[in-house]
């Protein structure tokens, strides 16, 4: 069965002077997770707010649930669960009560919706807690409580904005396999939002990659990435201990590379482009006085990815994302992506 | 049907506000301490005639005489013995009318009496004896307490040396001479019993101004506060009437409001004596008429406000005016006649207009149908225009 649980056509949500959301259509099936991937500021959000008729479209049309979002908006809401961003909890409210109120909102009598409550509250191992306040969690259990919270209406199609943002490895690991869970036991459609090509590649079937808002790519990870493996792309990863400022910059001047990263002090990734690149790159480091301990050629990953589509790293247009707000439309600072390790997390972020 | 869903939905948008109301101690601390200082503040700020005592006047006595008699000096010694059983004021002796300015200014006075030079002869002449009065004018409210103290115990002297001398130069009986200084005399009564006290004047108008205070105030940050944190979504995305969400708020407001009023009304009549004289199931009618006509506006102010900081600086400067000009605090027919204008455009001094009639002169429904339909009309054209721009304003 591949009916479909969402389409759009032509969706554009166009704010004062810039455009968040350029005419994107795509359409997502049944019992599918499907990853919107890309930079902070892409649009995904918005996106994400139009299918969930929190934000009206300026133009096009989406149909959720088989539902229109502008004029069945109801019918929408009540097929549809939303993990935002922001977690939509109140801290004074114990776990029990904050699940109560919001299933309270989708009219559920009071009997069906205890059984509910204890139900999903064992779903993610909470059930100790139920009568705790919120405030008295850590970021994962909160988060925990904030995903089942929107599955308190059996939704057939669960929003899930950035589900792992802020939280350490361990919470991330859980709500990663929560959200697998929920897709595989109850067959709930999930749309997923994330700047992070890990996890798009690990959840998703389907991947849309979306950049100022237009989605620039679309299929599944292992087509998208043979698109990399297809070209005269290659990526290769060099140990060389005596790693210097001087070698990486002589490395990035040269044309046939497209971009170098460094991932600890000695290890540097390097985005090379043509037949002799790898060539033309040792010899570039051995001119610069390089001892290259081991060289090697990488699998290309989403990040790779959006590289090739788009001429940027995806942590590029974070930390640009300040600027580019106020320079619309113009291309991002393309630049020589060069940053050390983990450089620019999530700092500036949009809406 | 929709209308009982919607109601159903805003009883438990509301169940959660108060829930998480009880569960800040802060709040429910302030709940009680706010009406309790505002009471003490106002009930006590205002200077009464019982309140002057010990005020520093200097007497300059220029008097010359007329051979050994000084009236001047018979006038100190009187003002000392009636001050002796007042103690309205501390009295000093000082030079000239120079000295008192300066003294004035300097802060060391409260006022000053100069006896002029002339002072025994103009009275010994049948004439009458000049007093100049100075006081500390940067001070008005006191300024115009001992001018009207120092006026009454000048005229009662006055009296008392008139008596004196009817009796003695027209030998007329002393029984008749007060009604021949004084040939009318008054009595003072309000129409109900007891004594009027600035407590009694103030306790209806800050009962309706906390109640249109938590609207107006509460509303708006309560709303944008959810924004902010990004939980109103959660109910956006939920299939209610959005108009439930603004419910909600609205009656958890309300009863906080409620709450709040009858603490102030608790206080005003165990603390200062208040009473009510009017009907308490009009006083409660009258505080649900004051939350549907502030209602609009406080809806209209969340529609347009974008987040918690605008929402607290739009109230701030919509209160203020609406707080000292509406006679919460002074009476609207005692404020200059461009201020009555401002005044009576304003919805708040109706509803505090309404409130004092019935809490203080027992007034029943013919008496304030006047406010009430003023107080109607403002909030059903206020939410006519504030719930369609609501709506639209929680879909961007």
């Amino acid at each position: 069965m591949t009916a479909v649980a969402i389409s759009t056509k032509d969706l554009t949500k166009a704010f004062k002077g810039f455009t968040a959301v350029d005419h994107i259509s795509f359409d997502v099936n049944e019992g599918e997770i499907f990853g919107f991937l890309g930079p902070n500021g892409a649009g995904k959000s918005t996106t994400i707010r139009m299918l969930c008729t929190l934000g009206r479209p300026t133009e096009g049309s989406a149909t959720v649930a088989g539902y229109d979002v502008v004029r069945q908006d109801n019918q929408v809401r009540e097929n549809i669960g939303l993990v935002s961003e922001k977690m939509i909890m109140y801290n004074d409210l114990t776990a029990r009560e904050n699940l109560k109120l919001f299933g309270k909102l989708y009219d559920i009598p009071d009997d069906v919706l205890d059984k509910k409550v204890r139900k999903l509250l064992s779903f993610v191992r909470m059930d100790k807690w139920a009568d705790e306040r919120i405030k008295t969690f850590s970021t994962g259990m909160k988060q925990r409580i904030n995903v089942i919270r929107a599955l308190v209406n059996d939704p057939k199609i669960l929003f899930l904005d950035e589900p792992t943002l802020g939280l350490d490895p361990k919470s991330t690991a859980e709500i990663r396999e929560l959200v697998r869970r929920i897709n595989i036991e109850q067959n709930t459609t999930i749309i997923l939002t994330t700047h992070m090509m890990v996890e798009a590649d690990m959840l998703c079937d389907r991947i849309g990659i979306i950049d100022h808002g237009r989605i620039v790519a679309l299929d599944t990870p292992a087509s998208l990435k043979r698109l990399v493996s297809g070209t005269d792309m290659s990526v290769f990863e060099f140990e060389i201990p005596n790693l210097t400022g001087d070698m990486m910059a002589s490395m990035g001047a040269l044309p046939s590379v497209s971009s170098v990263t460094q991932d600890d002090p000695t290890h540097i990734k390097v985005h090379l482009r043509g037949e002799d690149a790898f060539d033309v790159a040792i010899d570039c480091l051995r001119k610069g006085g390089a001892k290259i301990r081991t060289a090697r050629n990488l699998e290309p990953t989403l990040e790779d990815v959006f590289l090739q589509i788009t001429g940027r790293h995806v942590k590029d247009d974070d930390i640009a994302l300040g600027r580019r707000k106020h320079r619309f439309g113009g291309g991002g600072g393309g630049g020589g992506p060069r940053h050390g390790p983990g450089g620019g997390g999530g700092a500036a972020r949009g809406r | 049907m929709v209308v009982r869903s919607t109601l159903r939905h805003s009883y438990w948008i509301m169940w959660k506000d108060l829930l998480e109301f009880s569960r800040s101690r802060m709040r429910l601390a302030m709940l009680v301490l706010m009406p309790l200082l505002m009471m003490g503040m106002v009930g006590f700020i205002y200077p009464t005639s019982d309140t002057i005592t010990d005020q520093p006047i200097a007497v300059a006595d220029l008097d010359a005489g007329v051979g050994n008699v000084s009236m001047g000096r018979v006038f100190t010694a009187q003002l000392e013995g009636i001050n002796a059983a007042t103690h309205m004021m501390v009295l000093s002796n000082a030079s000239g009318m120079k000295d008192i300015k300066s003294d004035i200014q300097e802060g060391k006075i409260a006022g000053g009496i100069v006896i002029p030079a002339n002072f025994t002869q103009s009275i010994l002449r049948g004439e009458q004896g000049g007093l100049e009065v100075y006081t500390d004018t940067s001070n008005p409210q006191t300024s115009g307490m001992i001018q009207s103290v120092l006026s009454r115990t000048i005229d009662a002297m006055g009296i008392m040396l008139a008596n004196q001398t009817l009796n003695q130069t027209y030998h007329i009986d002393s029984n008749r001479t007060v009604a021949i200084m004084k040939p009318y005399s008054v009595k003072f009564g309000g129409i109900v019993p007891g004594k009027p006290n600035y407590f009694q004047f103030v306790a209806p108008g800050i009962m309706s101004m906390t109640v249109m205070m938590s609207l107006m105030t509460g509303l708006p940050h309560a709303i944008s506060y959810e924004k902010d944190i990004g939980t109103l979504d959660g109910m956006l995305v939920a299939p209610i009437n959005r108009l439930s969400i603004i419910l909600g708020k609205v009656m958890a407001q309300t009863v906080r409001g409620m709450v709040q009023g009858f603490i102030i009304l608790g206080l005003a009549m165990s603390l200062f004596g208040v009473v009510i004289y009017g009907s308490a199931l009009l006083v409660i009618f009258l505080i649900l008429l004051i939350v549907f006509s502030f209602v609009g506006l406080g809806i209209l102010i969340t529609s347009f406000t974008e987040n918690e900081e605008t929402a607290g600086m739009v109230m701030m400067t919509l209160m203020f005016p609406m707080m000292f000009m509406s006679g919460v605090f002074f009476p609207v027919n005692q404020m200059p006649g461009f201020m009555q204008t401002v005044a009576h455009a304003l919805p708040l001094t109706y509803a505090s207009q309404a409130m004092r009639k019935v809490m203080l002169l027992g007034a029943g429904v013919p008496a304030i149908t006047t406010e009430i339909i003023i107080l109607v009309v403002f909030g059903v054209v206020m939410l006519a225009i504030a719930v369609p721009l609501f709506k639209r304003a929680m879909t961007r």
